[in-house]
């Protein structure tokens, strides 16, 4: 029964995790690219950890507990990195399927101080 | 009080990271644990000269509980999407204008919005008014909108920046 859970549990997390990387070769611009790694891999990392820590906590003496934070940083950390990949790829005027509004723009290539660029 | 235990959240929450980094229940490792969770949120003082006031606990787990159940549902539909192919897809910008007025609050729902599939908070405005989403599949973008602000900003609103 055991085995069958925790094979389960990571067939799901290999499962997602390989679409989380398709969506990197199939998806059309940078920014769409972006949600692939970044997203469909939080049900494939999290079942993987889930798998890891019943398999760890039945099979040797002691409950194992590193998962919780292999998610947390994973949680904290994964945010982050997009928001500034993507940043970066406004910044740069990337080629986007998708317009990006005008106001980054202005701002971005404007200057910080110019008045006009905060409304 | 302040100044010997700056962050009384942090402190027991580094405690609980400690422990966990060292997977052992031991009274050593709780100790080494608590001590690391009392001096460092000293030395790092300047980093975050005030505590986060954390109000309402039972809207932060609700918060939390729908956060996570909008991660399983938007994952399988990322999912979905990569599956169909590009030419089923919708991307697109939108501007989310922010009631949120600190920087934990606004820090906590960008984070949040990017965890949630399909969606990359991609670009604070220097005022720190609207916040620019990158969304993978948007059909309808008020509707987007409107849901952030709802599932997501309202709580944030509530628990941290309430008054």
């Amino acid at each position: 029964m055991l085995e069958i859970t925790l094979t389960v549990l990571i067939l799901i997390g290999a499962i997602f995790t390989f679409i989380g990387s398709l969506g990197l070769a199939r998806m059309p611009d940078f920014y769409t690219r972006l949600h692939g790694p970044t997203k469909a891999t939080t049900i494939g990392v999290g079942s993987l950890l889930i798998a890891s820590m019943i398999h760890f906590s039945t099979q040797e003496a002691g409950l194992s507990f590193h998962e919780v934070l292999v998610t947390l940083f994973l949680f904290i950390t994964a945010p982050v990195s997009a928001h500034l990949l993507s940043k970066a790829a406004l910044h740069l005027r990337t080629r986007s399927l998708s317009e990006p509004p005008p106001l980054v723009d202005a701002t971005d290539h404007a200057g910080r101080n110019s008045p006009d660029s905060l409304s | 009080m302040r100044r010997w235990l700056p962050h009384p959240i942090l402190t027991p929450t580094l405690a609980l990271i400690w422990v966990l980094l060292a997977n052992s229940l031991a009274p050593g490792s709780i100790l080494l644990g608590l001590l690391l969770g009392w001096l460092i949120p000293i030395f790092t003082l300047r980093f975050w000269p005030d505590p986060a006031p954390v109000r309402r606990p039972l809207t932060l787990l609700r918060f939390l509980l729908v956060v996570g159940y909008d991660i399983l549902v938007a994952n399988l539909a990322v999912a979905w999407l990569i599956l169909r192919g590009a030419n089923h897809i919708r991307p697109a910008f939108v501007e989310v204008p922010l009631d949120l007025r600190s920087e934990l609050g606004i820090s906590l729902l960008a984070n949040t919005i990017s965890l949630t599939p399909g969606t990359v908070s991609s670009w604070l405005s220097p005022d720190r008014r609207i916040l620019v989403v990158q969304g993978l599949d948007v059909a309808d973008p008020e509707a987007l909108i409107e849901t952030i602000k709802r599932r997501y900003e309202t709580p944030i609103r509530e628990v941290f920046e309430s008054c």
